[in-house]
Formats: C-alpha cells, structure tokens, sequence
C-alpha cells in the first residue's frame, strides 16, 4: 500500500455548521451543541433506565395487537404509542431497549479498537523504523479494505451475539485511532522533556506510559466521542445485515431491517427506528467536533 | 518503477495469503468446518464423504496447504445454496454490480466536486452553511434507512420509479442515489477544504494577477489541485463503495455481489461467503494497486517513498 495520506490540507474555516459561533456565550460552554448535548443525555437515561421507562415488555409477542398504527394515526391507540410490530410487540419499547444494545456496543468496541489503537500509535510513532512503517502499511491495508467483510465473516464462523459485534468493530476501528495517534506521537517524541527523561534513564516503556501517553489523551478523547456515532453506525448495519446481537434483544438496525417487508402497510416500523439512528448520531457526531475544536483544535487538519 | 510495481504486487501477494489463512483458521476455530460446509438436512454419510473429499480427516496444515492449493487453482468450494462453484456465482453476478457502483461514483464525484467548490468559493455563505448541514446530515444518515425511505416516498407513494431488481435504466435512480449519497458527503467536505487550501496558494494569486478571470482560476487552476486528495483517497472511497453496495443492493434486491455477500450471510453459505470474501480482496487490492501506480506516475515522490 503506498502510503494514503488522510490528513486533508489546512482548514482554518468553520467545518460544521456548529463550528461558527454564536455571537454570545464566548466560553466552549457557550458553544456546546446543546441539541445534541440534549439527545445524548437523553439516549444514556434511556439506556440505564430502559426497565422503567418502558411500557411493555421489548420482546414479549402479542399476536392479536399486530401491526397497531402509532397512536396519531387512524386506528392506532394511547396503549402503544408509536404502534406495534408484525409480531404485536411495541415499538416503543423496542426502540428504548435498542438503545441498550447500542450503547453497549459502541462503549465495549470503542474501549477495545480505541484501546488497541492507542497502544498502535503510540508503539509505532515512537518506535518509528521499520516497524514504523511496517505497523503503518497495515494500517493502510486495513483503511483500504472494507473490513466489513471480515466482520460478516466473524458472525457466520464465530456465531452471532455482543462478543463478536465487539471484535468486528475493534477490526474496523483500531486503524483510524492508530494513524492518528501516531501522528500525534511523532510531534510529541520530538519536544525536550522526552529526551530529557531519555538521559535520566527511563525506560522506553515507561517514556511511553508517562511522557507520551498524557499527551496524547485529549486526541484519544476527541477520537473517542468522533467515533462513537460511527460505531453506532456500523453496529446499526451489522445488525440490517443480519449480522448483529441476535433476535430477540431489539436492535435498530434489526428493527429497520424486520420493517422492510412491512413498508407499505406498516411504514413506522422501519422508519422510526431509523431516525433514531440518524438523531442518535448525528447528535454524537456534532458533540464530537465540538469536543475537538475545544481540547484540540489542530485535528481538524485530520479528521 | 518496475521495482515499486514488484514491491506493490508482493504486499499485495502477501496480503492476500494472510487473508486466506483467517478465513481458513476461522472456519476451525469453532468446530469441525464441515459442518459449516454441510447443509442442515446432510447425513452422516454426506459428513463423511465431504471430510474425505476435502481432506478434513487430515492434520491440520495439510489442510491448508490443500485449502490453498485449491485457492490458486480458482477453487474456493461449491455454494452450498447454489449448488455450484462460488467463483461461478460470484462472476455471474459481479457485472450487475460494476455497472451500479460506476454509475454511483461517478454520480457522487460530479455533484460533489461542484458542491465543494461552491462552498469553498462562498465561504461562511449559505451556500456554505447549507452544503455543510447536508454533509453533516449525510454522514449520519444510515443508507439501509435512507433506501427504505427512497421506496417509501417514490415507489410506494409516488409510484414513480420501481423499487427492486434490474431491468430498465429506471431502476438504476434509487439504488445510485442510495449509494451516491453515502459517498458525497464526505467527498464534499474533502473537495471543500482541499480548495480552500489552494485558492490560498501563490500560484492562485498569480493567476489572478495574470488577469485571469475566476472561472478559469477556479476551474482550470484550482480544480485540479484540490482533486490530488480525493485521487490520494481514491482506496478509502472504494472501500467504502465496496462496503455500501452490499447494504444498498439487499434494500433493493439487486441481483450483484453485494446482495450475494448478504445471502451468503443470512443462509450461513460459508463457502461462498469464503470466495466473496476472497475474491473481493483481490478486486480491492487491484484497483488500489492501479490507482497507485497511476499516482506513482504522476508524482515521482510516492515511488521513492
């Protein structure tokens, strides 16, 4: 692989519509994505309080209530309020413990790909050499392949279910929080302290633990909650594809997908789960590059 | 040149070995791969006539060896759905999805290129701002939903445009879009940044102090240097078409690749799960490998990289 150059040239304007700020608040706070700030607070209370929360139970079938319109159309009731599947259980409900699945996933894949990355960029920009750029051709391979594929491939061999969601994801994740991280490393290798703790003996290991890595965290972090909506995403398609957490845990990929055959008849069952992707990440998403412009503003060259 | 297009071809090689390997070492690691070779209604004379036939009664690195030899030779096993050859299946299928993903990218770059531009140009305008909430909303927008939505609102509702399979060129409109879509947002931004960077640019200023008028800045100088990253990007983008076409063509049931990636998924068709897989690779790797060395020939840098 010749080597992709992803960092894409200066930009110094505004790169989102939420990057221009308003004219008050001039603190970071005062930029805060409120909206999105919102929706994410929301999913997570949701997510934790999902038991609670729901009116019915997410995989309790009830044949006689099926395919029950949302309560503002015709014919559809206060009993459940954004109608019922072709096997009588609630949307609602449904969508609520979706949630969890989501959130879990993207939490357990973003610890293991944004973990294994971490360690890869660091290794590797520090390192620097031949297992520099051997480390960083596999990256490419890996940025180049659609990774997917292996993912698919791991639910088939492997079984599906939240073990082999997370290892597919970590696949397709690690590379892109390598190749920034290195990135990071090698403008940080270069400054005095490192050389300083270089000629007071530390170790590699320990230059890498103590030196490198706290400079390197706020990049992690800003990668961390870039990603998150990503993973939602793929997580989301993993599960259309039938590839995800097997039925019957609701997910909204799977939710989606299940509505399809119904899409005539019954649009709310593949449409709203839908949005509540599109919200969920583009709420993450907007989040993110305000995390970023604030803790780290030159990433916006990279991502 | 020749040594950067040898040195390509062995990582290429390479690459290609270690993914058979996984895909060889993943059939075992949860049993015996005859049963994922087996349809479920085999007997245990089937069961022992397949392990004899493949060799699966063997140590295991005489398998591979046997699992690669027959790789080399083309042979990747028989769909256990189609009953027949997975490289026949997936090379009946693959001019379907040529054709979808061509369209698609081509269709991308021509409303992307202009948009970016546009935004570039009109910097902190509208059009800037409306541009960047449609890649924002783009980007998150989940393609298997935004196909759906498609159906709903065009085929279903509007009656306009058929929503499954192939046949006339109006079947084409949805799943391009669908699959455009994905790219464009992310293309836009790219383009966007990209001119930005090069209007910045002496050569830029020059132009215009030849007197040339903006269209020929924009078009003829700036143009071209904005597009060096979206070439550089050219494997990420295909990877991602790569990716898209699979969901895309199970929306609207077009009879490709993509759609047999899906079947070979949800009938648990390891074998031809295996020669997709396999036989994609090697697609991947090939145009990236073109890509490349046309990159090499332009820009002498990369070859001595």
């Amino acid at each position: 692989m010749a080597r992709v150059d992803t960092r894409l040239p200066l930009d110094v304007g505004p790169e989102t519509t939420t990057a221009a700020a308003p004219a008050g608040g001039r603190g970071a706070l005062g930029r805060l994505p409120w909206p999105s700030f919102l929706i994410i607070v929301g999913m997570l209370l949701v997510a934790l309080g999902a038991p609670l929360l729901a009116p019915h139970s997410a995989t309790e079938q009830s044949l006689p209530d099926k395919l029950q319109p949302p309560a503002w159309q015709d014919g559809g009731s206060t009993r459940h309020l954004l109608g019922t599947d072709l096997l009588g259980r609630d949307v609602l409900s449904r969508l609520i413990y979706g949630a969890r699945v989501s959130l879990t996933v993207a939490a357990a894949a973003l610890l293991a790909g944004g973990g294994i990355g971490l360690a890869v960029g660091i290794v590797s920009g520090y390192a620097g050499g031949r297992l520099d750029s051997l480390l960083m051709r596999v990256v490419d391979a890996t940025l180049t392949f659609p990774t997917i594929l292996i993912a698919l491939l791991l639910a088939v061999s492997l079984g599906q279910g939240l073990r082999t969601m997370v290892i597919a994801i970590t696949l397709i994740l690690w590379a892109r929080f390598a190749r920034v991280v290195r990135g990071e490393v090698l403008t940080v290798k270069g400054r005095d302290f490192v050389a300083l703790a270089r000629v007071h003996g530390c170790s590699h290991v320990r230059i890498m633990a103590m030196h490198i890595l706290p400079n390197v965290t706020n990049t992690f972090m800003v990668l961390l909650s870039l990603h998150i909506g990503f993973v939602i995403l793929v997580e989301a398609s993993l599960s259309f594809l039938g590839a995800g957490i097997p039925p019957p845990t609701p997910s909204w990929g799977q939710m989606v997908a299940d509505g399809r055959g119904q899409i005539a008849s019954a649009w709310w069952l593949s449409f709203l789960p839908g949005v509540a992707i599109l919200l969920v990440v583009l709420a993450f998403n907007l989040f993110g590059d305000w995390l970023r412009d604030w803790l780290d503003p030159r990433l916006r060259q990279q991502l | 040149m020749q040594r950067y297009i040898l040195r390509r071809l062995m990582q290429g090689a390479v690459l290609l070995v270690v993914l058979a390997i996984v895909v060889f070492a993943l059939a075992r690691v949860t049993g015996n791969p005859a049963d994922l070779l087996l349809r479920e209604d085999a007997t245990a004379e089937d069961r022992a006539h397949l392990l004899k036939a493949l060799g699966l009664d063997r140590p295991t690195h005489q398998q591979l060896l046997i699992f690669l030899k027959g790789a080399v030779r083309g042979d990747l096993g028989d769909s256990i759905r189609y009953r027949k050859p997975a490289v026949e299946v997936f090379f009946e299928r693959l001019p379907n999805t040529v054709g979808l993903v061509s369209i698609a990218l081509v269709g991308a770059m021509v409303v992307a290129i202009p948009l970016g531009m546009l935004a570039a140009v009109g910097r902190g305008t509208l059009v800037d701002r409306a541009a960047g909430a449609v890649a924002v909303l783009g980007i998150a927008t989940p393609s298997f939903w935004l196909g759906i939505v498609l159906i709903y609102v065009f085929s279903i509702q509007l009656g306009w445009l058929p929503s499954a399979r192939m046949g006339t060129p109006a079947h084409y409109v949805l799943p391009v879009i669908t699959l455009g879509a994905f790219l464009v947002a992310g293309m836009m931004r790219l383009v966007r940044s990209s001119v930005l960077e090069v209007l910045d640019s002496e050569f830029v200023k020059l132009a215009r102090i030849k007197g040339l008028t903006q269209t020929v800045v924009l078009w003829k100088h700036c143009l071209r240097n904005a597009l060096i990253p979206v070439v550089t990007l050219f494997g990420v983008f295909f990877a991602l078409l790569v990716t898209g076409a699979i969901v895309t063509e199970t929306v609207f049931a077009w009879p490709g690749v993509g759609r047999l990636t899906y079947e070979a998924v949800i009938f648990r068709d390891y074998p031809l799960l295996q020669a997709v897989i396999l036989l994609k690779a090697i697609i991947v790797l090939g145009v990236n490998l073109v890509v490349d060395i046309l990159y090499a020939y332009l820009d002498p840098r990369v070859r001595y990289a």
